[in-house]
This record gives C-alpha cells, sequence and structure tokens, in this order.
C-alpha cells in the first residue's frame, strides 16, 4: 500500500493547485529554488517558474501586505512565513487588513490567500522557533486556522484552504513533515468539519495537528486499561466545529482537551467553555492538559517535559479518572 | 499645426478645469463633514484632507480608470480623486446603508473597488503594502498601482520593506508620500532622520523626486512620469509631494503645535488659490471658474441632504448578524 509523507503532501497541494488555477501563485522566503527550508516545497519553481514562484526578501510585513493586496485585485497567493513565531511580525496585514476587508468593504471583494508557517516544539529549536501561532489569531473574525494531524489532511485541508475566498492561516507541525501516512481518500477535506480518527464510548479526547497522534495512541493504550475513548481531530479552530465535540460528548459525557500551548488564553479554555454553554448537561468531567506557562524551554528534558505527549495524555486520563494501569 | 497646438491647449485647460473642480469639490466635502462632526452627524473621528487636494488630484489625473490606488486615513480626498461618488462617501460618513461601504467602514476604511480604490488604512503604513500587493496584479493586468501614505509613514517598517520588496521584483508601484510636514502632532525634523524622505530612495536605486504636493500641475507631471515609467517596465518611483494640511491631525486636534507664520504662509499657497490663479493665466475665463465652483457647492448640497435622509443599516438584518465570508 503506497504512502505520502506530510511534506509531499504539502507541496502536491501546492503543485495541483497551481496548475489548476493560472491565479494561484506561491511565494516566501527560500520556498522557490532552495525548495523551503523543511523540504516541503522542492520542484515547484522548475515547474512553474519564477512568475508563479518566487522567493522574497526576508521582510514579514511586506509578504503579508503583499499577498493580502495581490489577493483583493485578483490573484490567490499562497505564501510562507517560515516559523509560527515569525507571525508576531505580519499581524497588521492579517489582522487589521485581510480579515477585515470582505464585511466592512460591505462585500465588495474576498481576500483568497492562504499564508503556510511551520509550528510547534519538539525540535530542540527553544523558546522562539517552536511556538504555535493559532491562537494568536483565533480571536479575529475573518479569519480561518487550519491545522492538518496527518498527511491526507494536509493535503484535503491545504487544496481546500487555497480554494477558500477567505485568508487562511494554514499551520504545519514540525515533528509532522517526516510522518508518512495513507492516501487521502478525499480529494478536498472542507474547512470547519472536525474528524473522529477513532470511535469510544467513555472519553473524548479533542486536540488538532500533531497531538491528534498522540491523542490516538494514548487511546490504543487505554483501550489496555478497559477505558475506550474516542479522539476528535479539530482540523480547524476558526471556524470551530462545535457540533462534533458537542455530539461526541453527549455520549461520552467526558472531555479531555489536549493542546500543546498554555491553558491561559488557549484555544482548548475556549472549546471547554463553549461545551459549558451548551451542554453542560451533559458532562461528568471536562479537563485541559495543556504546557506549563512558561516560554518553551531548548534543553531536551526541560522540553519533552514540557510539551504534552502520548505518555502525559496517559497519566493525565488514568490520574483522573482513578484508573490503575495493568 | 497652430490648428493642432490649439486644440491641444484646449484639450489640456479643459483637462486641468476638471482637475480643479475636482479639488473644488474635495474641499467643499471636507468642509462639509467638518461641519457634520461638530453637528454630531459624523461619529467616532475623522481626518480632513484640505490643503492637499492637488496631491492626490494631481496622481489620479495621470492614471487610468483601471490603476489601482491605495490610501491612509486621510483618505476622503484620494476616493473622490479616483472617482468615487461623493453621495455615497458622505454617506458612508454618516453611518448610512446608502454608504459606499454601507456604512460597515466609516471615515478611516473606504473600499471602493469599482473605482480601483483597494482601501485606505487606519493604521500607518497599511497603505504602503496593500499598494505593493496591487502592483503585483497589476504587473499581470498591464496596470499601475499607486501608495499614497504620510510622512509619519516614511519612518514604519511597511516603508523601506515595501521599497526593497518593489525595486527587487521591478513592479509598477508609485510610491507617493504626503509629506504634510507633521507625522500627527510631531513636525517632520523631530523624527524623520536626515529629513530627506526623497533620498531615501538613492538607497534602493529607486528613482524619486522632490515635487511642489500644493502646484496641480507639478504633481501631474511628476505622477506622469512615475506613471509611465511603471507602465513601461521601468519599476517603482518615490514622489515626495510637499503639501500642508488646513485643518488638525484629527477632528480633535487644534493644532496649537504649528507656528502662526508657517501656517499663513501655506495658506498663501493653499492648492486652490495656485491652480484658480493658473487657469486664469492660462486664459479660462472667470465665468467658466464660478460655473465649475458652483457645480461642485450643488453637489455636495445634494449629497449631504440625500446621506441625512438615508437610513441607517439595520442591525437586526440578517447581513448585519452573519458573517457569511
Amino acid at each position: 500500500m503506497s504512502e505520502l509523507e506530510f511534506r509531499t503532501a504539502v507541496r502536491d497541494a501546492i503543485a495541483e493547485e497551481l496548475d489548476r488555477d493560472p491565479s494561484v501563485i506561491f511565494f516566501g522566503e527560500d520556498v522557490a529554488v532552495a525548495g523551503g527550508v523543511f523540504k516541503a516545497t522542492p520542484e515547484l519553481f522548475e515547474r512553474f517558474g519564477p512568475e508563479r514562484v518566487f522567493d522574497t526578501p526576508i521582510s514579514e510585513l511586506a509578504l503579508a501586505g503583499m499577498a493580502y493586496g495581490a489577493a483583493v485585485t485578483g490573484l490567490r497567493p499562497v505564501f510562507e512565513i517560515m516559523f509560527g513565531d515569525f507571525m508576531a511580525l505580519p499581524m497588521d496585514s492579517l489582522v487589521n487588513q485581510a480579515a477585515k476587508f470582505w464585511y466592512i468593504s460591505n462585500e465588495q471583494g474576498s481576500v483568497p490567500l492562504v499564508v503556510r508557517s511551520a509550528v510547534g516544539g519538539g525540535g530542540r529549536f527553544g523558546a522562539i522557533h517552536s511556538q504555535t501561532h493559532a491562537t494568536w489569531y483565533q480571536g479575529i473574525p475573518g479569519l480561518k486556522i487550519v491545522f492538518p494531524s496527518s498527511p491526507a489532511e494536509a493535503k484535503g485541508l491545504l487544496k481546500a484552504s487555497i480554494r477558500d475566498d477567505n485568508p487562511v492561516v494554514f499551520l504545519e507541525h514540525k515533528r509532522l513533515y517526516s510522518v508518512k501516512g495513507p492516501l487521502p481518500e478525499q480529494e478536498v477535506i472542507p474547512i470547519g468539519q472536525a474528524g473522529i480518527p477513532r470511535r469510544g464510548e467513555d472519553l473524548t479526547i479533542v486536540s488538532i495537528g500533531k497531538s491528534v497522534a498522540d491523542a490516538l495512541a494514548a487511546a490504543e493504550a487505554l483501550g489496555q486499561d478497559g477505558v475506550s475513548a474516542e479522539v476528535v481531530d479539530l482540523r480547524s479552530l476558526r471556524p470551530l466545529d462545535l457540533g462534533t465535540v458537542l455530539e461526541s460528548v453527549s455520549r461520552t459525557h467526558r472531555l479531555l482537551a489536549v493542546e500543546e500551548g498554555p491553558m491561559i488564553g488557549g484555544w482548548a479554555a475556549g472549546l471547554l467553555g463553549a461545551v459549558a454553554a451548551e451542554g453542560l448537561h451533559e458532562l461528568d468531567d471536562a479537563w485541559i492538559l495543556a504546557t506549563d506557562e512558561t516560554p518553551i524551554p531548548y534543553s531536551p528534558t526541560l522540553e519533552d517535559a514540557f510539551i504534552p505527549d502520548t505518555e502525559s495524555i496517559l497519566a493525565s486520563v488514568r490520574s483522573r479518572a482513578g484508573v490503575v494501569a495493568g | 499645426m497652430a490648428d493642432v497646438q490649439s486644440a491641444q491647449q484646449t484639450e489640456s485647460m479643459t483637462l486641468f478645469l476638471d482637475a480643479y473642480a475636482r479639488m473644488v469639490l474635495i474641499r467643499r466635502f471636507e468642509t462639509a463633514i467638518h461641519r457634520l462632526f461638530l453637528e454630531g452627524h459624523v461619529h467616532g473621528t475623522t481626518h480632513l484632507y484640505a490643503g492637499q487636494e492637488a496631491v492626490a488630484v494631481g496622481t489620479c489625473l495621470a492614471l487610468e480608470p483601471e490603476d489601482y490606488v491605495t490610501g491612509t486615513y486621510r483618505g476622503h480626498g484620494l476616493a473622490l480623486a479616483k472617482g468615487t461618488e461623493p453621495g455615497a462617501l458622505v454617506a458612508e460618513m454618516l453611518g448610512r446603508a446608502s454608504g459606499v461601504c454601507g456604512g460597515r467602514a466609516g471615515s478611516m476604511n473606504v473600499v471602493d473597488l469599482e473605482h480601483r480604490l483597494v482601501g485606505c488604512y487606519g493604521i500607518v503604513g497599511g497603505s504602503i503594502a496593500a499598494g505593493l500587493g496591487a502592483a503585483l496584479s497589476a504587473s499581470r493586468q498591464g496596470r499601475v498601482s499607486v501608495a499614497f501614505f504620510g510622512d509619519g509613514a516614511a519612518n514604519h517598517g511597511y516603508f523601506h520593506e515595501c521599497l526593497n520588496m518593489a525595486k527587487v521584483a521591478m513592479l509598477p508601484l508609485v510610491f507617493v508620500c504626503e509629506n504634510n510636514f507633521y507625522a500627527e502632532f510631531t513636525p517632520l525634523d523631530a523624527a524623520t532622520a536626515g529629513g530627506d524622505i526623497a533620498g531615501r530612495a538613492k538607497a534602493y536605486e529607486i528613482p524619486s523626486a522632490v515635487v511642489d504636493g500644493n502646484d496641480l500641475w507639478a504633481v501631474h507631471a511628476a505622477a506622469s512620469t512615475a506613471v509611465e515609467r511603471a507602465r513601461g517596465g521601468g519599476g517603482p518611483t518615490l514622489l515626495e509631494c510637499q503639501t500642508y494640511r488646513h485643518y488638525g491631525h484629527s477632528k480633535s486636534d487644534p493644532a496649537p503645535y504649528r507656528p502662526k507664520d508657517e501656517v499663513q504662509q501655506w495658506m498663501e499657497r493653499d492648492p486652490l488659490k495656485l491652480a484658480r490663479s493658473r487657469l486664469l493665466d492660462d486664459g479660462l475665463t472667470e465665468e467658466r471658474i464660478v460655473a465649475v465652483e458652483e457645480e461642485a457647492e450643488a453637489l455636495m448640497e445634494d449629497a449631504v441632504r440625500a446621506a441625512k435622509d438615508a437610513p441607517y443599516p439595520d442591525p437586526r438584518s440578517e447581513a448585519a448578524t452573519e458573517f457569511r465570508p
């Protein structure tokens, strides 16, 4: 059975959309000739040429502003802001211009752009090359925030993002680039629909991005304990598919949200609040496994302890549920 | 030959008379908005363009209707210069449903894509990057993009990043700095190292010029050269148009920081006065000039009346409560 690597899925999604729609363009720092620092976009430059695929100066403000201005005048830009941490720089164009345009122009035009970044810890990149910027952008109506958990999702969701008429913040977890997985079953995965990669009866573990794989591994192990865990993969944080989470909780009555980031100001806290507001009567328990409220440490011992993983999810569930292992 | 020359002169005079009419319209518009603000009809804040009319009008005179422009929060003049319907613009200021953006944008953020006004930006420098992006599209469409911004924006990262990017990619972009010598309340020389905004283009090997921004003809000539260069594949140009605002920075600013004699000198060089006297010198009659002035006056009176009578957007409507991008 053939498999797809995550980074190839990203490349193929961009290539297929460049092929399908002449208004799609792709640019960023070292994405064209060099093929991307994570080797996610090789051969696009050779195949589509410098008019469609090009390198830019290290100018995040100009990049995002250029993408926005191009998007409202007829192009469909896909651009890379290399590390998610750098997404602090282009916030003005994305938050104050792109996200607002459709609404404040009274729907004169839309903003079909996609900004891709590599995010997440585990790579020993330290505090300022390991963050996940999704929650920095989550409070902004007008943006979509998409975060795939597998190669198939990377391809289907990136293609959907490029075809979407709204600005999309697209996150790629660094620890997923080398992961291989099954080929996509559908060409395009609709944005805003969570997936349920594992069914269960006793507990819903909801997550996004790389943590989904950790949740699935933990769910397998919990099966040995006699705990049947369902895993929900949110896929996007805006729109947020609250309906799928509520439906799952109405069956399991227990909810654990796993977030690679701090609890305060995080998406998990917002999700639990929304679940409580809409479905408190369904809940027997709900809690969050997040990181410490500190910057992301560099040293391997510190970083490994900092990031939620399969072991810490297992430990959290066992401790919360009073399960004795074995 | 004499007939051809004379025909060209007549055409040119008509062109500049129309441009003068547009400048008068902007002045009347801003006078009306100032009054409407004091009367409580305009909400929040507003930044008036009076005194700078020759910059937007002279530049837009050098453009084709399909060319793009981006502007600042002091953007009413640019919108009118690019062709936005005055009635729809007043209604927008008044927050009415008939506004050019349905009352959703307000004074600082007007968008009029029909006239290729990509947007006006409430945060200093935003117009530069938006104009850069429009230039990327323009380069594929045989069009040109013009980014307007103030002297304050020349100290912003957007300015330097976009000058560099536009030159590296040789984009058809004209940077028009409206240097009115005050970044909000702070004078140019207190905030701008070197004091030479046009000179900053030299480091990027971008052609630049200092332009008398109160002289409609000077602005038009400089803009025409820059637009021609951009359209011909010659890349970006930076124009520093020196001008002066008649009001303070915003509605709450009486501008006490500006020396009286400085204000007086600039008021004597009011761009409308200069244009009027040039048109008379060029042989236009007082009657024709008065006629366009009265026309602008009447247009504004109608626009204000219609806007005041227009309904506010309904907060209970589906459009107001559902975000359906």
